[in-house]
């Protein structure tokens, strides 16, 4: 018999905010532990939660991008469990009415287009994390992650592969990272998912049993779990190998297994409630509004007018639209120099360079677009040379600064006197017979030296051309 | 009998005593129990921070209940409040002790009783007008810092004080909404709720009918019937909420440890088992099992939909009176040794402001409700009517 899988993910995604979601405390990954701590996401009495506005931006923002219907009033309940890195044994989060459900996701895979369906997407606080002290044999609690805003994406049982889910979830990381949502990065745990799973003959419209496998961070990962699960499960269908039981497993990737989690750590009732304390978040036109219009074009529409309009490569098309903050400069930058090419190289290649340098990814990327197409500008009109352009670029990373004026500072604009040109020409000349001579033997490498040496000496302040001509005629005529 | 949990010997000039509830940096808070025995919060409420500012100073920590919950604070770790036979509160102990005014957590009516039985003036105020930032949470969705004094005049003046609107609370409403207090001109019995009160309550519910008429207000009388229903959906909603809050205190972070523990089950158990009171588990259950799946629609939500049929209800009583008239408590005489599961019956008169969030102001024994925002003129009525009673 043929059988196919039936996939579910809940998604848990991090969102880009710079304080948690009910207190003031910062959200940024990698601090010491505990030092992005209050009495509020310590679950001290007597803190009340004030809703950070900017989460709940982000939140429709979300569900904008996944085509979902926003609830105009959305509210915050609570979840009740007991664990140690839960501080008030409770987490806010959204049961009731979450900002938004009904939406679609569109994926592409060998086998073409697809539609997934989104349930719901609920904002969420994060928990904190337990680290094991392994010489005092002891458990330590580091509530810096506690409070941190989620989001909770919920998809229907629409995907039916490993192919389908890292094309899911490839795709939900390109359109959150395209509003700014989230980082998306799996690798700091701010992208996870929960993966349920089931099989059935194929054709059936009736679902098996479902396992659910918890708090997957690699798309490597989820893709052996879901191979294994699929396979685990048509082995007991088939074979009767064991009798599947609705649970929670655990994902062992060393192993390349999972594993039923104890009944103790999955079973309960979490026993939710409307937080009294948080009033519902009604959100008006103006507020609606003002999110719709700050919504970006999809990553695949931005690359066909880079390509149809601006007359761009697919290449560097491909290349800009990988990141928000590379097509957002990208943008500035054509808008004040007019010439895309120029635009797209210089971000392409110079920018990318000294962003690897200092181990940054596109996405952070902070470079003022409009001065990156001054200083094109520049460089078009003859006025700083290559070289000295790109000395400019490293320190437009370092501050905001103005190109024109830091290239005056510097003494970096070309000079157009053509009488000093001719002088440091012939300096260089005299003091160089050999080089003229390889060259009157035919020998095109000496030109080179000897321009090389005229550039050094101008500091590349000098039209290229301007000086190859000079050059020539001042060797021609000896 | 332990009326201060901790007393602030070097207060000196217009001393304010604050309920066990109520946090401050300087002082423990230990809201009653074992639990927080000891606790010193990192930071002052709101209400603290404003009455210093205004110039009151802390004369100390009064005893509650087990977090404020029981109506005669006989559930505290520090023992019953009172046992001496007159004074029947803390509160009123510590304003015959010299203090100008006392504020309280009032959660399920404590304060309003304690006014009653002693003969003291208490407000509880709008839910919302007075920032509930830094106290101990108990039942969220009702509860209101409360104003004790022995004058209406020594209420409102703290009332002022502390009312305002807080960035901290997310309940916290603008202070336009407050405005400015509109003469109470009829006032409605409640019938209903006073039958089955003792001789001597029943006597002061006509002498403040007495005072009112002497004062020009038109005295009407309702039945009211639909307000027993108030008592039952604040005890769904207060021990649901309770039962959640509380859940933090599980021995990991701050307050009790047992000492008998292997695994963190234990930890969690045994921590509970042995810090919390009685009266205070049984609330813990009651409140978890009306939030569990089976029973959340059948209770919990029905508590809910109660709770917006009385707003509906008060709404169209103050289109014809702007206050009613009730009791606060079924009998003026002390008792002691009371069951404190009479704070699951005797609620009957002071749920319906709590679940509402209307404000409330006892004097002369009897309560007073109003419209929301009427805070000040139930106050100014309760002055005239004390004029009336010298
Ligand atoms: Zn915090």
């Amino acid at each position: 018999m043929k059988y196919e899988t039936v996939i579910g993910l809940e998604v848990h995604i991090e969102m880009a905010t710079e304080s948690k979601i009910f207190c003031s405390c910062s959200a940024k990954f990698g601090a010491e532990q505990n030092e992005h701590v209050c009495p509020a996401c310590c679950g001290m009495p007597g803190m009340l939660p004030v809703v950070n506005r900017h989460v709940v931006d982000l939140g429709m923002n979300a569900g904008m991008m996944l085509n979902c219907h926003i609830n105009r009033t959305t509210t915050f309940d609570k979840k009740s469990y007991y664990y140690p890195d839960l501080p008030s044994s409770y987490q806010t989060t959204q049961w009731f009415a979450p900002v938004a459900v009904n939406g679609t996701v569109t994926i592409e895979t060998a086998n073409g287009k697809k539609d997934i369906r989104i349930k719901q997407i609920h904002m969420e606080e994060d928990a904190g994390k337990l680290v094991h002290d392994d010489w005092t044999d002891t458990t330590l609690v580091d509530f810096n992650r506690t409070s941190v805003p989620l989001i909770e994406i919920v998809s229907q049982p629409d995907l039916s592969s490993a192919e389908e889910v890292v094309a899911y979830l490839e795709r939900l990381r390109s359109l959150l990272r395209f509003a700014k949502v989230s980082e998306c990065r799996m690798e700091q745990g701010s992208m996870r998912c929960d993966v349920n799973l089931s099989v059935r003959p194929e054709g059936s419209d009736k679902l098996g049993v479902r396992t659910e496998m918890k708090n997957m961070n690699s798309l490597s990962a989820i893709v052996r779990a879901i191979e294994y699960e699929t396979a685990r499960h048509i082995d007991a269908l088939e074979n009767g190998t064991e009798e599947l039981v609705q649970e929670t497993r655990r994902w062992d990737d060393i192993k390349g297994k999972s594993f039923a989690m104890r009944n103790k750590e999955t079973a309960g009732d979490y026993r939710y409630f409307p937080d009294p304390n948080v009033m519902p978040v009604v959100i008006d036109d103006a507020w609606y509004d003002s999110i719709k219009a700050s919504l970006p074009e999809f990553p695949e529409v931005k690359r066909a007018r880079y390509i149809d309009a601006y007359g761009l490569s697919e290449y560097d098309a491909d290349m800009l639209t990988q990141s928000r903050a590379l097509c957002d400069c990208f943008e500035a930058a054509y808008a004040e120099c007019k010439n895309a090419k120029e635009a797209a190289n210089w971000l392409i290649s110079d920018c990318m360079n000294i962003l690897n340098k200092s181990q940054k990814t596109a996405d952070q990327l902070t470079l003022d677009g409009k001065a990156l197409g001054e200083l094109i500008l520049l460089v078009l009109d003859g006025k700083v040379g290559r070289g000295n352009a790109k000395k400019i670029l490293i320190a437009m990373f370092d501050e905001k600064l103005d190109p024109a004026k830091y290239a005056e500072e510097q003494g970096f604009i070309v000079s157009n006197d053509t009488g000093a040109i001719e002088a440091i020409v012939k300096t260089v000349v005299a003091a160089d017979p050999k080089s003229v001579a390889d060259y009157k033997n035919g020998k095109e490498k000496a030109l080179m030296a000897l321009f090389g040496k005229c550039m050094r000496e101008l500091k590349g302040n000098c039209d290229p051309q301007v000086l190859q001509k000079l050059l020539k005629d001042t060797i021609d005529s000896l | 009998m332990k009326l201060y949990i901790a007393k602030n010997e070097g207060a000196v000039g217009k001393r304010i005593a604050l309920d066990d509830m109520i946090l401050t940096k300087d002082l423990p808070t230990a809201a009653g129990s074992r639990m927080l025995d000891g606790y010193m919060s990192l930071f002052d409420a709101t209400v603290v921070e404003k009455a210093m500012a205004a110039g009151y100073a802390i004369d100390g920590k009064l005893n509650v209940g087990e977090f404020g919950i029981d109506l005669m604070g006989e559930t505290s770790y520090y023992g019953a409040i009172a046992t001496d036979g007159h004074l029947v509160s803390a509160a009123a102990a510590a304003i015959e002790d010299g203090a100008t005014a006392v504020l309280s957590l009032d959660v399920n009516g404590a304060p309003r009783r304690a006014a009653a039985q002693s003969g003291t003036v208490c407000v509880k105020p709008t839910y919302g007008t007075v920032s509930r930032f830094g106290t101990v949470p108990a039942a969220c969705s009702g509860e209101c810092v409360a104003v004790t004094a022995g004058t209406a005049a020594d209420c409102e003046a703290l009332l002022d004080v502390v009312a305002g609107y807080d960035a901290k609370d997310g309940t916290s409403l603008p202070d336009a909404l407050r405005g400015e207090a509109k003469p109470i001109r009829r006032v409605a019995v409640l019938t209903a709720l006073t039958d089955g009160v003792d001789a001597e309550t029943v006597a002061r519910i006509e002498a403040a009918k007495a005072a009112l008429s002497k004062n020009g207000i038109e005295v009407a009388k309702i039945d009211g019937g639909e307000l027993i229903a108030a008592r039952v959906a604040w005890n769904i909603l207060m021990s649901a909420e309770l039962c959640n809050n509380v859940s933090r205190y599980d021995g990991i972070k701050y307050g009790y440890r047992t000492p008998s523990y292997k695994t963190i089950d234990e930890l969690y158990t045994n921590s509970r088992t042995e810090a919390f009171g009685a009266f205070l588990k049984t609330v813990i259950l009651f409140g978890s099992e009306t939030l569990s799946t089976d029973t959340y629609m059948k209770v919990y939500d029905q508590a809910l939909r109660v709770r917006r049929v009385l707003v509906e209800y008060f709404k169209s009583l103050f289109e014809t009176v702007d206050a009613v008239l009730l009791p606060a408590c079924s009998t003026c005489a002390y008792e002691e040794n009371v069951d404190p599961e009479l704070a699951f019956t005797e609620n009957l008169y002071t749920a319906p402001a709590s679940v509402t969030g209307l404000p409330a102001v006892v004097f002369g024994g009897v309560q007073l409700i109003g419209d929301a925002f009427s805070d000040k003129a139930l106050l100014q009525l309760a002055d005239l009517c004390e004029k009336e009673g010298k």
